[in-house]
C-alpha cells in the first residue's frame, strides 16, 4: 500500500504488456487465474476422459486382451487421481477464483500473488505427475495408495514416488487458496454485506476453504511418511517391521472423507445460485442452505471410517461410524428439499444451466441414497470393493459435481466471455451426457450386487457380468460423444461475434452486476449492499400492492440509490486494500490494481524440480530450491503495485 | 415369511439380465450370514431408499412440469412472508431421521453377532499370499489352496492372515507379511481384509453342498483380479472323507515319466524350494501352494486355470505369461526354464498327486 518513492533496482523489467501468451503468464488478476483453472482442469478432463474409454475398452468383454494387467492398473490410478486431484478440485477454483470476488463486491482476492502461485503449483503439480508415463511409468497404487502395496518393498520403481510429489506440490496450490479465499471472504466483502447476505456460492467456497486448510496437511503428512517409507528406511505402514498399514488408511480418510465433500460443495453452491435464477423465485430458505452446508463441513470430519468397514476394527467402531454416517444425511437431505422448495410454485425457465442443475439435483439423489445403502454394515461387508461403489460415487461426483459444474460452465459463460453457448447444442450435450452416464453408472450397481470387484483388469466368462458390462462401456462412449459437443459448442461461440445481453438470464447476485467480460477492476463503484441476492434488489422492488415490480434505471451506476458509493472514487471503495497507484488506470476511473508478475510463476517451476531431486538426486533438489527461492525472493522485494509511470 | 426380499431378488435378477450363471450374486444368497445381510440391505432398500427415491424425484419431476414456463416470459416471483415456514425444513428433517435411524438397532445386533466366535465351528486358518489362498486347518493337520472345502450346516471359522515366504523374514517372525487382501466368498458371507500385522476372524456357513465361487476383494496390486478362491461344501460325510484323503501323504511313483519327473521336481527344476509335497523329505516350503494333493483340485494358480494336463503344462512351461505375477522380487512363480520334455515329466508327476 505505500507507494514506492524510488524504483528498486532489479534484474528485470516488471511485466506490463496486457495480451498475449506472457500477459497470461504473468497476470495476477483472479478472473484470468480462474479461466486457467478452467482451461487447464477442462484439458485433464479430457485426458482424464480418454484413461476412462481405455479402461472401459478393457472390460466391455471377458478375458479382454487390450490392456496388461500392470498397463489397467496404472491407467485406473491415474483415471481416479487426474479427475479428484486434476479436474473437479480445480474446476471448483477456477469458478470461485473467477467468481468470488464479483459476487462480494470486491475487486480481486486478498494475496494475488499467491493466487496466481496457486495455479501454476496446481498445473506443476498435474504436469509432474504425467511424467511418470515417460519416465519408468504412471503410478499403480490406486488413487487412494493403500500401504503396504504403495511401499517399495511391494512397489519398485519410481511412479508412486511421482504420484506422492505430484500430489504435495497440488496440495500446496489447494492450502494456499483456501487460505486465500479465507482472507478474502473474511475482509474484503462489499460494505453492507454482511456475512448472511453473501451468496450461497460463496458460502460453500468458505466451508471448501476451510475443509482444505485442515484436510490437506493431514494427507500431506500421509504422502510425506510413504515417501519416507519407500526412500529413507522409514516403517510407518511396514507391519514386517512393527508400523501399521491400517494408519494409512486411518490418515487418507481422514482427508479422503472431508474431499468428497470438497468435490460437492461447490456444486451445491453452483445449483444454489442457478435454481432461484430459473425458477424466478428466491432460494427457499438462505440461512437453511448455509447452515446445512456449514452443518455437512463439521459432520464430515466424524464419519471417515466407514470407508474402512472391513478392515477389521472391530464392531464397536463399525457400529459409531455408521451411525455418524447416517446422520450426514439429514443436512444433505435438507439441501435438496431447499431446491426442491425452490422449484415448487415458481416459473421455471428450462434452459440449459437449469437442465444440467436439475439432472444434478435427481443424479446426486440417487447416489445419496447408495450411498445411505453403504451404511448397512452386514451389508457393506458385500458392497465394498466392488462395484456398487463404483456406481455410488460416480453417481455424486459425476452425476453430482460435474453436472453441476457444466451447468455453472453453461449459466456463466456469457459473464466470463460476453457471449452465449448456443441453446440447442447445450441442450443436445445435456441430454447426450445424460444418457450417456446412466448407461455407464446405473448398471454398475447391479455389477456389484452380483459380485464383481473393483480394480480388476478383467474378469472370466461365466460370471453373469457380460451383458452389463458392454452396456457401460457404449455408455461411455455416448458421454465422450456429449463431451464433443459441448467443445463444439465452445469453439463455435468463441468465434461467432453475437454478443450476449447485458443480464441474460435476469440474475440475482452481484457478479451480474458489471459488464461482461467485467473490466480489471470488476466494479466502477464498489457496490453498497442492503441484502441477500444484492443484485437481485437493485433491479426489483416491492410497489404499493406488495407486488414485484423492475425499478426502471436499474444497473451498476445508475440513480438508484442502492448503488451510490459512500466514497469517492479513487481509493476503490472501503473494505477493498488496493490503494496505491499503479501503471494500469484503466478507462479514465483511476482505479489501481496489483501489477502483474512473473514471480509466481517463477516459484511455482521450481516445485517440480524439487520433486525430481526426490526421485533422481540432490543436485535436481538444490537447482529447483533455488528457482524457488528466486521466485520468492523477487516476489517478496518487489511490491504490490508499482509507481505510476506517468 | 418376508416376500420383500424375493420381490426384491425376482426384479434385479431380471435386470442382471436373467444371469442365472452368476456364481458371486449376492442377491440370491446361499448361506445363513449372506442371508441375513441381504435381508437387511432389501428391507432398507423397500421401506427407506426406494420411498425417498420416489418422493424425491417424483417432486423434482413434478415441480418442474407443473411450474414450467416455456416462453420464458413470466414474471419472477416473490414468495409471500418473508421466510418460508420452518416446518418444511423440520419435517423432512425429522422423517429423514426416522427413516435412517429405525434399522440401526437391528443393524447394531447383527454387527456385534457377527463379531462372535461361533459355537463348535470348524477352524481354518486362511493365509493370503501374492496372489493365491492358503488354506491351513490345524485341527485337522491338513493344508490345501485356493479351494476351500467346508461341511454344510456348521459354521467354519476363519483367521486371516497375510505372509510372503519368498521374502525376508523379519528377525523373531517365521515369515514376512504381505499386502492387505480380502477373503470374499459372496453367496456365503461379506469380505473381510486381510490385513498385514492383523489375525481378523470371519465366519462362513454352507448350507448346501456345492461349488462357490469367490475372489480377493482388496486391491494388491499387479494380479489382483487374478486372486480367485472357491468355497466346495460338502456333506460332513463327505468332507470328512477328503479330510482323510488330504491326510495322505503322497506316494513317490516308481517309474516312468512320473518317476523321471519326481527326480526333476526334487532336483535340478528347485519346485521343492516353495512347494510342499507332504511324503517327501525336504518338501516344507509355503513360498508356493501345498501340492501333495493338486490333482484333487478343480482349479489352480489361483482359481484361474482349470485343472487339466495342457493347462499345467502351460503353466510349468512359463508362469509368468501365464499369469502376471513379480518372480524376481519373491512374489510369483518363475520360469525355470525347463526343456520341454521336462515339462512333460514333470507334469507327469504332478498328474499323480492325486
Amino acid at each position: 500500500m505505500a507507494v514506492a518513492t524510488s524504483a528498486p533496482s532489479r534484474l528485470f523489467e516488471r511485466p506490463e504488456t496486457e495480451t498475449g501468451f506472457w500477459s497470461w503468464i504473468s497476470t495476477v488478476d483472479h478472473k484470468r487465474i480462474g479461466i486457467l483453472y478452467g482451461v487447464s482442469a477442462f484439458l485433464f478432463f479430457l485426458v482424464g476422459g480418454v484413461e476412462a474409454l481405455l479402461l472401459r475398452s478393457q472390460l466391455a468383454t471377458p478375458n479382454g486382451d487390450l490392456l496388461a494387467a500392470n498397463e489397467y492398473n496404472q491407467l485406473f490410478t491415474m483415471h481416479g487421481t487426474t479427475m479428484i486431484f486434476l479436474v473437479v478440485m480445480p474446476l471448483a477454483a477456477a469458478f470461485g477464483n473467477y467468481l468470488v470476488p464479483l459476487m462480494i463486491g470486491a475487486r480481486d482476492v486478498a494475496f494475488p500473488r499467491l493466487n496466481a502461485f496457486g495455479y501454476w503449483a496446481f498445473l506443476a503439480g498435474g504436469l509432474f505427475l504425467y511424467a511418470s508415463f515417460l519416465l519408468g511409468g504412471a503410478p499403480d497404487g490406486g488413487w487412494f495408495g493403500y500401504a503396504p502395496q504403495t511401499i517399495g518393498q511391494f512397489n519398485p520403481g519410481n511412479g508412486i514416488d511421482f504420484w506422492l510429489i505430484g500430489l504435495v506440490i497440488t496440495g500446496l496450490s489447494s492450502l494456499t487458496s483456501a487460505i486465500n479465499f479465507i482472507i478474502t471472504t473474511l475482509n474484503l466483502r462489499a460494505p453492507g454485506m454482511t456475512l448472511l447476505r453473501m451468496p450461497v456460492f460463496v458460502w460453500m467456497n468458505t466451508v471448501v476453504s476451510f475443509l482444505l486448510l485442515f484436510a490437506i496437511p493431514i494427507i500431506t503428512v500421509a504422502f510425506f511418511e510413504l515417501y519416507f517409507d519407500r526412500n529413507f528406511g522409514a516403517n510407518f505402514f511396514n507391519a514386517n517391521e512393527g508400523g501399521d498399514p491400517v494408519l494409512w488408511q486411518h490418515l487418507f480418510w481422514l482427508f479422503g472423507h472431508p474431499e468428497v465433500y470438497i468435490l460437492i460443495l461447490p456444486a451445491f453452491g453452483i445449483v444454489s445460485e442457478i435454481v432461484p435464477v430459473f425458477a424466478r423465485k428466491a432460494l427457499f430458505s438462505y440461512a437453511v442452505a448455509v447452515f446445512s452446508g456449514v452443518a455437512i463441513g463439521f459432520m464430515g470430519w466424524g464419519v471417515w471410517a466407514h470407508h474402512m468397514f472391513a478392515v477389521g476394527l472391530g464392531p464397536v467402531a463399525n457400529a459409531t461410524f455408521a451411525v455418524s454416517t447416517i446422520l450426514i444425511s439429514v443436512p444433505t437431505g435438507i439441501m435438496i428439499f431447499n431446491w426442491l422448495g425452490t422449484i415448487w410454485g415458481g416459473n421455471v425457465r428450462l434452459r440449459t444451466p437449469m437442465l444440467f442443475a436439475v439432472g444434478f439435483i435427481a443424479m446426486f439423489t440417487i447416489g445419496g441414497l447408495s450411498g445411505a445403502t453403504h451404511t448397512i454394515v452386514p451389508h457393506d461387508y458385500q458392497q465394498t470393493d466392488t462395484y456398487y461403489v463404483v456406481a455410488h460415487f460416480h453417481y455424486v461426483l459425476f452425476g453430482g459435481s460435474i453436472l453441476g459444474l457444466f451447468a455453472g460452465a453453461y449459466y456463466w459463460f456469457p459473464k466470463v466471455t460476453g457471449k452465449m453457448l448456443g441453446e440447442r447444442l447445450g441442450k443436445l450435450h445435456f441430454w447426450l451426457i445424460f444418457a450417456g452416464f446412466n448407461l455407464t453408472f446405473g448398471p454398475m450397481h447391479i455389477l456389484g450386487l452380483q459380485g464383481q470387484p473393483r480394480r480388476t483388469y478383467t474378469y472370466p466368462e461365466g460370471m453373469g457380468w457380460d451383458l452389463w458390462n458392454l452396456v457401460a462401456s457404449l455408455g461411455a462412449a455416448v458421454i465422450a460423444l456429449s463431451v464433443l459437443v459441448f467443445i463444439v459448442n465452445v469453439v463455435r461461440t468463441v468465434k461467432s461475434p453475437e454478443r450476449a445481453p447485458e443480464d441474460p438470464w435476469d440474475a440475482r447476485t452481484l457478479e451480474w452486476a458489471t459488464d461482461s467480460p467485467p473490466p480489471e477492476y470488476n466494479f466502477a463503484q464498489i457496490p453498497v449492499v442492503h441484502s441477500t441476492d444484492a443484485f437481485w434488489h437493485q433491479k426489483y422492488t416491492r410497489d404499493d400492492g406488495g407486488r414485484l415490480v423492475r425499478i426502471p434505471t436499474g444497473g451498476a451506476g445508475g440513480e438508484n440509490p442502492t448503488w451510490t458509493t459512500e466514497r469517492p472514487l479513487d481509493h476503490g471503495g472501503v473494505g477493498n486494500g488496493h490503494h496505491g497507484h499503479g501503471g494500469h488506470g484503466h478507462g479514465g476511473d483511476g482505479i489501481h490494481m496489483p501489477s502483474r508478475s512473473y514471480y509466481p510463476a517463477l516459484a511455482a517451476a521450481g516445485l517440480p524440480l524439487i520433486g525430481f531431486g526426490a526421485i533422481y538426486g540432490w543436485w535436481w533438489g538444490a537447482l529447483g530450491a533455488l528457482v524457488v527461492m528466486a521466485g520468492v525472493f523477487g516476489w517478496g522485494r518487489e511490491p504490490l503495485s508499482e509507481p505510476a509511470s506517468e | 415369511m418376508r416376500p420383500a426380499p424375493g420381490h426384491v431378488a425376482a426384479l434385479l435378477v431380471l435386470l442382471g439380465g436373467c444371469a442365472k450363471d452368476a456364481p458371486q450374486d449376492y442377491l440370491q444368497p446361499e448361506g445363513p450370514i449372506a442371508r441375513e445381510a441381504h435381508e437387511m440391505f432389501s428391507r432398507i432398500v423397500w421401506f427407506s431408499v426406494v420411498p425417498v427415491l420416489v418422493v424425491v424425484l417424483g417432486l423434482l419431476i413434478v415441480a418442474v412440469i407443473r411450474n414450467r414456463d416455456p416462453g420464458g416470459r413470466a414474471d419472477p416471483l416473490e414468495i409471500p412472508g418473508k421466510h418460508p415456514k420452518l416446518r418444511w425444513v423440520v419435517a423432512p428433517t425429522v422423517i429423514l431421521l426416522a427413516i435412517d435411524l429405525f434399522p440401526l438397532a437391528s443393524e447394531a445386533k447383527v454387527i456385534f453377532e457377527l463379531a462372535k466366535e461361533p459355537k463348535d465351528a470348524l477352524q481354518v486358518e486362511v493365509y493370503g499370499h501374492m496372489w493365491w489362498w492358503e488354506y491351513v486347518y490345524p485341527g485337522e493337520k491338513i493344508s490345501t489352496a485356493n479351494e476351500l472345502h467346508i461341511p454344510t450346516g456348521r459354521p467354519v471359522r476363519l483367521t486371516l492372515r497375510t505372509i510372503e515366504p519368498g521374502l525376508p523374514a523379519p528377525e523373531g517372525e517365521e515369515f514376512a507379511t504381505g499386502v492387505i487382501h480380502s477373503f470374499w466368498v459372496p453367496k456365503l458371507a461379506g469380505k473381510q481384509d486381510v490385513v498385514p500385522g492383523r489375525a481378523n476372524k470371519m465366519t462362513i456357513e454352507a448350507e448346501k453342498p456345492g461349488t462357490y465361487q469367490g475372489q480377493c476383494a482388496e486391491y494388491c496390486n499387479l494380479s489382483h483380479a487374478n486372486m480367485r478362491l472357491r468355497v466346495i461344501a460338502q456333506e460332513p460325510a463327505d468332507f470328512e472323507a477328503w479330510v482323510a484323503e488330504q491326510q495322505r501323504p503322497a506316494v513317490k511313483p516308481a517309474s516312468g515319466p512320473a518317476a523321471e519327473g519326481y527326480e526333476i521336481f526334487n532336483g535340478e527344476g528347485g519346485c521343492v524350494a516353495c512347494h510342499t509335497v507332504i511324503g517327501i523329505d525336504g518338501a516344507l516350503a509355503r513360498t508356493g501352494p501345498n501340492l501333495t494333493h493338486l490333482k484333487s483340485r478343480e482349479t489352480f494358480a489361483g482359481s484361474i486355470f482349470e485343472n487339466t494336463k495342457a493347462n499345467l503344462i502351460k503353466w510349468v512351461t512359463d508362469p509368468p505369461a501365464m499369469k502376471p505375477m513379480r518372480p524376481d522380487e519373491g512374489t510369483g512363480m518363475p520360469d525355470r526354464d525347463l526343456s520341454d520334455e521336462d515339462v512333460e515329466k514333470v507334469v507327469a508327476y504332478l498328474e499323480t498327486l492325486k
